[in-house]
């Protein structure tokens, strides 16, 4: 009985909230805004929502106003499906955005891909989840991508000519990070010396790093999480190895310094962006965002707000704004001007965009520079 | 307990009789599953497939929890179970050999694939059924809270393997499962569940179990063998959660270590708990109720801005309990309820 009063309700509220000629654009939003995960989903919904706001202000697209509905999904995948089917066949949302976390935007993907709405998730990682189909896009770039990056920066900024790998075989993304570094390193000339591996949860690293330290390498590349890279700093230096270690996005947390502490220093990491990046955006963004919500943006907080702009320019693009138009005006992004660098859409609907290196120096990441993909 | 042993008796006369009853439920469910979709929106028929789902996991925990009075806590775990390996099981099989799966014409599912698919349904909950042994049987020895720690531990452990298997994706999770669940198919072991569940209950086997559930002593002394009931129930109970695994793996298409969590396990307690410890009604009713109000509350979250479901969904709960302490239907099932009305207003016996 419960259920059918609701039922009756939702249903008469959605005949009254669904004229004929709408004047607002409706976008949804999914995101895991309570939970275990709840810091990831408030950052990218005050991202989204701030992006939204300034567009409004401008007059929205095409003189209608976006109107945002967020729902939550309490970090769990099935509630991730609801909300997204609830946006998409309720709501009649024009396209999506969300989520963080993978495993959440493939629940959502199959779903808006079925109803043809375009999704654009933030900031998920995992190559599968544009692999779903061609309405699903994402504004950040793919793992492999950021071995490319430090392959580059090792061999262009550091001058490295021999560089040690310390792979974490037990993650997915250490491992193509890893690969993806050693080809494109190769391929610029450079050489691999020795390639030691070590499984996440190990405490001590000391064989692996005195053989590496046997081979007298120019860089030490260890693409892992905070935890073991913490440890592996303080180790190496211990045993007298002084080159720089590098590393990729998975360094970003305030924990690193806590466990390397002064060891890290000398050390570099890929990053999405940079808030001491110097450019008008990054800027910009950083100031709007601190008057809104009186604290500094992270990186989650910067990629909703891009994923909303991205889909704000392809909207402006379209003639009737039907969701195969938007489509066809996403999938041909270049070149945008984001907050986390310029966004191009690729073929496979990945983002193609500069990485930005950080250098970790007595607890604080550095801007050190930007390479472009 | 002298009442609901009489009660009992009706109703064991009146279980076998409406075996098609039973199935003509089953026929209904697959009307449903092609007449509903042109009628209901895509949404509240999403939310009646979850709450399938969520009915199979608090009928079968019902078994262990509320007819044999021991606490389980590792519900999720035994989900997981099923669900990882009926979903690693098909998208081995659809990889190998696709032809098996969908028609390279029409596209249209075939029946082969179906039949593995069910086959892989019911790996996953012998999968879990073996688990559940292993884990039971030491700890189920034993009277007190160990059960309940021993099968929280569990929880985590297993989910902690699944977080490190590379075959099935760790951290990542499996994706990219085919999607067999329907609602018909969720529906058909709603009923094939509660009708075990029914039936074992009803059943010499389920004296035993609420013998044990009422006095293990006295049970002991009557020459029950106390473990071997409670094991069975246990494994019993982890057979229908990992095919709700199955089920639930099938359905979203993906599956993250993450999802089965201790607080997965947590709501299916509630649901049990709510619905009345000893009662299949109970549990269909809380666990449709709990699953469809979170659903309901939405529409407060968009008008407010704030995310007060779980609050309200928690004050609802509170306040359930303190009016029902026993749950909705205590260890009364709704045929009880309706004849005691019934005999009320007739003034007989």
């Amino acid at each position: 009985m419960f259920f059918n009063r609701t039922l009756a309700t939702l249903l008469a509220s959605a005949v009254i909230a669904s004229p004929v000629f709408a004047s607002t654009i409706k976008i949804g939003e999914v995101g895991s805004m309570s939970g275990s995960e709840a810091t990831f989903g408030v950052s990218t919904h005050e991202g989204i929502s701030l992006a939204i706001k300034e567009q409004n202000a401008k007059g929205g697209i095409k003189g209608k106003k976006i109107e945002l509905i967020s729902l939550d999904n309490q970090g769990k995948p099935e509630e991730a499906a609801i909300a997204t089917t609830k946006l998409v066949t309720q709501d009649k949302v024009t396209a999506v955005l969300g989520e963080v976390a993978s495993s959440r935007s493939l629940a959502m993907a199959p779903i808006a891909q079925q109803n043809k709405v375009p999704m654009i998730s933030p900031s998920s990682t995992n190559p599968k989840v544009t692999e779903v189909g061609d309405y699903i896009f994402r504004v950040c770039f793919i793992d492999p991508f950021q071995g490319k990056v430090m392959a580059k920066f090792a061999s262009d900024e550091l001058k490295a000519k021999k560089v040690a790998i310390l792979r974490d075989v037990k993650s997915d993304y250490s491992v193509g990070l890893s690969n993806f570094f050693t080809e494109a390193f190769k391929k610029s000339g450079g050489e691999i010396v020795v390639d030691q591996s070590y499984s996440s949860g190990e405490v001590d690293f000391n064989s692996q790093l005195t053989s590496i330290r046997a081979k007298k390498p120019d860089a030490i590349f260890v693409p892992g999480y905070y935890t073991e890279v913490g440890l592996i700093a303080k180790q190496a230096r211990k045993l007298g190895i002084k080159v720089p270690l590098l590393g990729g996005d998975g360094w970003d947390s305030e924990k690193l310094y806590e466990i390397g502490g002064k060891s890290l220093n000398n050390s570099y990491f890929s990053n999405h962006y940079s808030q001491e990046d110097q450019s008008a955006s990054v800027q910009n963004f950083i100031k709007s965002y601190k008057t809104a919500y009186k604290k500094t943006p992270d990186g989650l907080a910067a990629m909703g707000y891009d994923a909303a702009q991205v889909l704000f320019a392809a909207m402006d693009k379209t003639k009737s704004m039907s969701a195969g138009e938007i489509r066809d005006a996403l999938a041909k992004t270049k070149d945008f001007q984001a907050v986390t660098g310029r966004i191009t859409i690729d073929e496979k609907r990945n983002a193609s965009k500069p990485a930005v290196v950080l250098e970790v120096k007595d607890g604080k990441f550095l801007y050190k520079s930007t390479v472009n993909p | 307990m002298g009442s609901a042993y009489k009660s009992e008796e009706k109703s064991t006369a009146a279980g076998i009789m409406s075996l098609r009853w039973w199935m003509l439920a089953i026929g209904f469910a697959w009307l449903l599953n092609y007449f509903l979709p042109d009628v209901m929106s895509p949404y509240y028929f999403q939310i009646l497939i979850l709450a399938g789902i969520n009915v199979i996991l608090s009928v079968s925990l019902n078994l262990v929890n509320g007819f044999t009075g021991q606490f389980s806590m590792g519900h999720a775990g035994f989900m997981s179970v099923g669900g990882y390996l009926s979903a690693y099981l098909t998208t081995q099989f659809v990889e190998s050999r696709p032809e098996l799966f969908t028609d390279s014409v029409t596209g249209e599912l075939l029946a082969t694939g179906i039949v593995i698919y069910l086959a892989a349904l019911i790996m996953g909950g012998l999968a879990a059924t073996i688990v559940g042994y292993i884990v039971g049987l030491p700890s189920l020895r034993l009277r007190g809270d160990y059960l309940a720690i021993v099968t929280l531990g569990f929880g985590e452990i297993i989910r902690v393997v699944f977080l490190n298997t590379d075959a099935v994706g760790g951290a990542r999770g499996l994706s990219g499962i085919k999607q067999f669940t329907s609602f018909g198919w969720v529906y058909t072991l709603v009923i094939v569940t509660i009708f075990c569940v029914w039936r074992v209950v009803h059943s010499a086997h389920g004296r035993i179990l609420l013998s044990i559930r009422e006095d293990e002593v006295a049970a002991t002394a009557m020459g029950v063998n106390t473990t071997q009931g409670k094991v069975r129930a246990f494994a019993m109970g982890a057979f229908f959660a990992g095919v709700a695994g199955g089920l639930f793996a099938h359905y979203l298409t993906t599956l993250s270590p993450g999802t089965f969590d201790f607080n997965r396990s947590f709501e299916v307690i509630i649901m049990v708990v709510l619905g009345g410890m000893g009662s299949i009604s109970g549990s269909v009713v809380a666990a449709i109720l709990l699953t469809v109000l979170k659903e309901a509350l939405r529409p407060l979250q968009q008008i407010t801005g704030v995310d007060l479901r779980m609050v309200i969904y928690s004050l609802v709960l509170i306040i359930m309990m303190l009016a029902r302490p026993k749950g909705i239907f205590g260890t009364n099932e709704i045929g009880d309820l309706i004849r005691r009305k019934k005999g009320a207003k007739g003034g007989a016996t």
